[in-house]
């Protein structure tokens, strides 16, 4: 504890680096995923395709990716972008499957009821599938959150700046404190984020609340 | 940039990178054994705790609980404790690995037992099976596809977890990313990755294809689309993701 209080500074610096690794490829993978889930959902081929592609680069292990990219990419195998393109890449594998399930989830009837009303196909998508989709996707969010969380300290083996970096330096200098220090201070981000991404759901999805049967995801 | 694509392949190419005691054939027999090792241990405590919670169905939500705790704690500080506190060696990074690979396998076993038909439990019950023939003769065929789904989830996250161990001066493949990280021999550290994700996409496509060929595709479950949309640890699909979301 005597630790922490002297360091708080340093933790939380790399608490703050650690949180822009994990929520970065969040935001990327959904904006990735949501169309591509669209466009794997025209025919059963596609979708196979993009699932069977996706869950191949999930079998990377994420170390060995954080070296393969930046000979793809050109970049430095210290730049951060490595870790937000992995970690992207993963995103997208786990929130591409949510997503399909996600519109799946969407009662056909609705739909049509919304193109009889006279929706155009981008407002139905907009107003009516995305909003009602919102649970599953959440909980594909959760599921993402936790792992890219998880996954982000793994680069500091290569000396990117992040709480895995107490568990580095904590085993160089063999200092068991500085080491549950950073598994405590994952752990609260961990809840933290997902208390957060919980009460993101309850505001996006006010109607949820009033049915008896909560829609939210139940995986903790 | 073009010429680290052909020193890599110089790396891989050259027989002496291949043979010798440090050589890639025995790192990956060490790669091999490691994950072995914890497969079995790992498997030992999950697959009969699963079994007796999806077939009773008790402690549920004990382990749906853990699971999910679990899979929030970062691979590579639960290593270094232990490493820390027990000192270097095999076992102790070993030991770090069944704990975390434990979970996937137990909601892997759980969701198989779980996901078969209740009319076909109860017909068994019904036909003047004992428990364990309702378990070991309806429930765990039937739920075979789902728990081997699981397993390779399983297998994959301890094959991308082991390379993390070499950096706490064990062997596998991993040794090549930290060697070269040392030396800032980048093709030594590309061409390990290589090796590393060749190995996982190799064992995947391995397990696929034993899937198909030796489980009957008649037992898979399909995902119920009527269901409501809430994903919970139950859904085969997800609990694939969530016994995903751990490795590194």
């Amino acid at each position: 504890m005597g630790w922490f209080l002297a360091n708080s500074g340093h933790v939380f610096d790399l608490a703050g680096q650690h949180l822009v690794l994990a929520i970065l490829p969040m935001v990327f993978g959904l904006l990735i995923s949501i169309p591509l889930a669209q466009f794997a959902r025209q025919n059963s081929t596609l979708r196979s395709v993009v699932v069977t592609a996706t869950s191949l680069l999930y079998t990377i292990p994420s170390l060995a990716l954080f070296i393969i990219l930046p000979s793809i990419l050109a970049t430095r195998i210290l730049d951060p972008l490595n870790v937000v393109v992995a970690l992207t890449i993963y995103a997208v594998a786990l929130l591409v499957r949510a997503a399909l399930d996600a519109f799946d989830s969407v009662d056909d009837d609705l739909r049509q009821a919304a193109v009889a009303m006279g929706y155009k196909p981008a407002a139905r998508f907009v107003q009516i599938d995305l909003p009602l989709s919102l649970p599953v996707l959440f909980a594909g969010l959760r599921v993402v959150s936790v792992s890219n969380i998880s996954l982000v300290s793994v680069a500091a083996l290569l000396g990117i700046g992040n709480l895995g970096m107490l568990f580095t330096s904590g085993l160089q200098r063999d200092f068991v404190t500085e080491v549950v220090v950073g598994i405590i201070a994952i752990l609260v981000l961990a809840v933290v984020m997902d208390a957060v991404l919980v009460l993101l759901e309850r505001l996006l999805t006010p109607w949820s609340r009033a049915s008896t049967k909560p829609a939210g995801g139940a995986s903790a | 940039m073009s010429n680290i694509f052909t020193d890599t392949f110089a790396w891989l190419a050259d027989p002496q990178q291949w043979s010798g005691s440090s050589g890639i054939a025995v790192r990956l027999a060490e790669h091999l054994q490691y994950t072995a090792l914890v497969m079995l241990i790992a498997s030992a405590i999950a697959v009969p705790i699963g079994l007796y919670v999806g077939h009773t169905g008790r402690g549920r939500v004990a382990v749906v609980a853990v699971a999910g705790a679990l899979r929030a704690l970062p691979t590579l500080g639960l290593l270094t404790l232990f490493v820390l506190l027990a000192g270097i060696g095999l076992m102790p990074p070993v030991w770090a690995l069944v704990i975390l690979t434990v979970p996937p396998l137990l909601a892997g076993t759980y969701a198989g037992v779980s996901s078969v038909d209740r009319n076909v439990v109860d017909a068994a019950r019904a036909m003047g099976m004992t428990e364990l023939q309702v378990l070991f003769r309806a429930e765990v065929p039937n739920g075979l596809q789902v728990m081997s789904g699981g397993f390779r989830t399983g297998i994959l996250q301890v094959i991308a977890t082991v390379s993390v161990v070499a950096y706490i001066n064990l062997g596998g493949l991993g040794r090549y990313l930290f060697d070269g990280l040392v030396l800032s021999d980048f093709p030594q550290m590309l061409g390990g990755s290589l090796l590393i994700a060749g190995l996982a996409i190799a064992v995947d496509l391995i397990l696929a294809l034993f899937q198909r060929l030796f489980l009957s595709p008649g037992a898979s479950a399909k995902p119920d689309r009527s269901q409501p949309a809430a994903v919970d640890l139950t859904d085969p699909v997800t609990a694939e993701a969530v016994v995903q979301g751990g490795t590194s």
